[in-house]
């Protein structure tokens, strides 16, 4: 996304430093979205929340950032490295704001981040209950991406092949292990296309027994860098028994639940 | 007399710091004079046992894990860091009260400190009482009343001494006062805002267990308690009004205190009350000081403590929601230590308690290590935030 006019007025800026990546949101004076974009966070928060930064100050045509009318709410695993940051809020909070705006102010929102898997629960539009898996990898993008690596194929065609497939049972909650695990299933001739659907079951499974633990309820949302992958969306849906909304922009819902709260800083 | 166990260093105390080096020196001191030390660990140790025997009874719960890796030459990594640590201050001789115990007194409470026990044993002797499985059962509360005779026996032979009930009434009456003394520094906390900070206050009752003389200690807390209520009426209380009012549930927290306590307190949270074994769960019972069997008094005090190694242990829900309601609190912290599964499965139980009241519930697993801190922050602080 990137309209390249600057609109008027108050502005709220949303900066989200993920584990692997890194999201910026601008919200306009009446709430709407006027600018979102994601980079990679790369090794170090600090040149993340300067990257932010410059891209900006790019979208904005000069600068001169300081000179904006805005403020800035800093969220995500980096949230104390953005220097320019008014106010530091935790990304539970950003995500349930930011998805509250996007989908409805009750439900069950699942964020399937780079290295945690959040569930957070809505009640008129305010956070009032979550769990989070932060320990291990099992459940988050980054086991979708390792098992790909494995396999030898790209975060999307890991989809587009499970879709083929009969699922294998990938048995191992650890991701060292599952992946030993994969490797020998290919060294047993099993079919590519029935191990991406055992990984993808692994992980939605891990999700579901996540959204279980903290009590979810329907209607569901799917947020964070899963969202536009619809064989994982339909596969989870089918889990909780009940069908989970998502739409491109919740990738920014972290960032944007933060450009909301800036917009209303003094 | 102080005979019953050797008065030396360990081996490697010239490798210890200067601090470390200054306790070990006092307690050797301490031993030197003829005083008795015995080791505890949990809060069903009858204490008024230890107090009437003439010794100075000293908590040896590991909080730290620094002798966690020692400890891992033995026993399995995933397990409770209470435990690990507690053996590994044994297995490692850098605890001066651990070293120059006559006795460890242990409890058949959860299944890792059970049979750590045993390990324990090989270094230093060890007395393990048979809690039982509930008080619900009449034969329970008969049994347990033996082992707290036999204990009592143990200590007699051990000094060559008689415990009269005389002895007992005495110091449970003492143990009474300490109780009511410390309750009266948790009551400060009821006020809003709470007269004092929860990690200091946890400290503060963390630090007692070390202390060799009861009356003293009893003294300085009361002391304490007054300067702090005078403060407080007089300047206000330094925490800000606006602060989330936090109780505090679970494991034994000594451990945690500047991990969970600090990390609650740093962001925007303040911790009221601390519903665990050191805290106002167990220190709300009395001894029924005039009681005709002082001993029986004693043992049936004990066992009314609602820990999780008890099975049910539904009137701990019941004090946790009072507690709540007592300290007005506006969210509930459950703080599981790793591996630790009595508390960690009935969790699933308090979490329906306490959200059945209409008050927000958090569970965080943690250990000792400050390899989790940033994922606890930010838990915790998303928590507060959602108060
Ligand atoms: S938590 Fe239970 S078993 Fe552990 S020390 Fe406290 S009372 Fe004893
Ligand atoms: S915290 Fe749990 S596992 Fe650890 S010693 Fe206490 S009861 Fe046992």
């Amino acid at each position: 996304m990137g309209e390249n006019n600057v609109p008027s007025g108050r502005l709220g800026i949303g900066v989200d430093i993920g584990s692997t990546a890194t999201k910026v949101a601008v919200v306009g004076a009446d709430g709407s979205l006027v600018h979102a974009e994601v980079m990679p966070t790369g090794f170090s928060s600090v040149d993340a929340a300067e990257r932010a930064r410059a891209a900006l100050e790019a979208w904005r045509g000069d600068r001169h950032f300081c000179t904006l009318d805005a403020r800035v709410v800093a969220t995500g695993y980096g949230r104390v490295a953005v220097p320019y940051a008014d106010k530091v809020v935790t990304e539970i909070t950003c995500h349930g704001r930011g998805a509250a705006r996007l989908f409805g102010p009750d439900g069950t929102v699942i964020d399937v981040g780079g290295q945690d898997t959040k569930v957070i629960r809505l009640r008129g539009g305010r956070v009032f209950k979550f769990v989070m898996n932060d320990k291990c990898a099992a459940g988050t993008g980054r086991f979708l991406e390792i098992m790909a690596d494995r396999l030898g194929v790209g975060h999307d065609e890991l989809s587009a092949l499970a879709r083929a497939g009969e699922p294998t049972q990938i048995t191992s909650m650890c991701t060292v292990f599952a992946e030993s695990e994969v490797i020998s299933l290919v060294g047993r001739g099993e079919p590519r296309p029935n191990i991406a659907r055992g990984v993808i079951e692994s992980v939605v499974g891990r999700v579901a027994t996540l959204a279980a633990t903290a009590g979810g309820a329907a209607p569901y949302y799917l947020t964070g860098g899963l969202c536009d992958n619809e064989y994982v969306v339909e596969r989870l849906g089918e889990k909780l028994g009940a069908p989970v909304t998502t739409r491109p922009e919740a990738r920014y819902a972290g960032a944007l639940g933060a450009a909301l709260m800036a917009l209303e800083l003094e | 007399m102080s005979d019953v166990a050797a008065i030396e260093l360990p081996r490697t105390f010239e490798e210890f710091n200067e601090q470390r080096r200054q306790s070990f020196l006092k307690v050797k001191e301490f031993k030197q004079a003829g005083g008795r030390l015995v080791g505890y660990l949990c809060s069903y140790t009858p204490l008024e046992v230890i107090d009437a025997a003439g010794a100075s009874g000293v908590g040896l719960c590991g909080t730290s894990d620094e002798v966690i890796p020692a400890a891992e030459e033995v026993l399995p990594a995933n397990l409770c860091p209470l435990i690990k640590s507690t053996y590994g201050f044994a297995y490692s001789q850098k605890c001066p009260f651990t070293h120059f115990s006559d006795l460890i007194v242990g409890e058949t409470t959860c299944d890792g400190k059970k049979k750590m026990y045993e390990l324990l044993n090989e270094l230093k002797p060890t007395y393990v009482l048979h809690l039982p499985q509930s008080r619900s059962r009449s034969h329970e509360r008969e049994g347990w009343y033996q082992e707290v005779v036999g204990l009592k026996e143990a200590l007699e032979r051990l000094y060559g001494i008689q415990i009269t009930d005389d002895a007992l009434r005495e110091a449970a009456r003492l143990r009474n006062r300490l109780r009511r003394a410390i309750l009266a520094l948790y009551d400060l906390q009821r006020s809003v805002p709470p007269a004092m900070s929860g990690v200091e206050l946890m400290s503060t009752m963390f630090a007692g267990t070390f202390n060799f003389d009861v009356r003293a200690y009893v003294e300085s807390l009361e002391r304490l308690c007054e300067k702090r209520r005078a403060e407080a009426a007089a300047a206000g209380s330094p925490i800000s009004a606006g602060a989330k009012r936090i109780l505090i549930t679970g494991c034994p927290v000594g451990g945690v205190i500047n991990k969970v306590g600090a990390t609650i307190e740093h962001n925007g949270g303040v911790v009221v009350c601390e519903d665990d074994c050191s805290g106002e769960r167990t220190n709300r019972f009395m001894v029924d000081e005039d009681a005709p069997d002082i001993l029986r008094a004693i043992a049936d005090r004990y066992l009314q403590i609602n820990c999780s190694v008890m099975t049910p242990n539904d009137d701990r829900f019941a004090a946790t929601l009072e507690m709540a309601e007592k300290y007005q609190v506006d969210g509930v912290i459950e703080c599981v230590l790793t591996a630790c599964h009595t508390f960690n499965v009935e969790s699933a139980r308090v979490e329906r308690a306490v959200e059945g009241a209409g008050i927000p519930y958090m569970k965080v697993e943690t250990d000792y290590s400050a390899g989790d801190l940033g994922q606890l922050e930010t838990r915790i602080a998303a928590f507060i935030e959602t108060l």
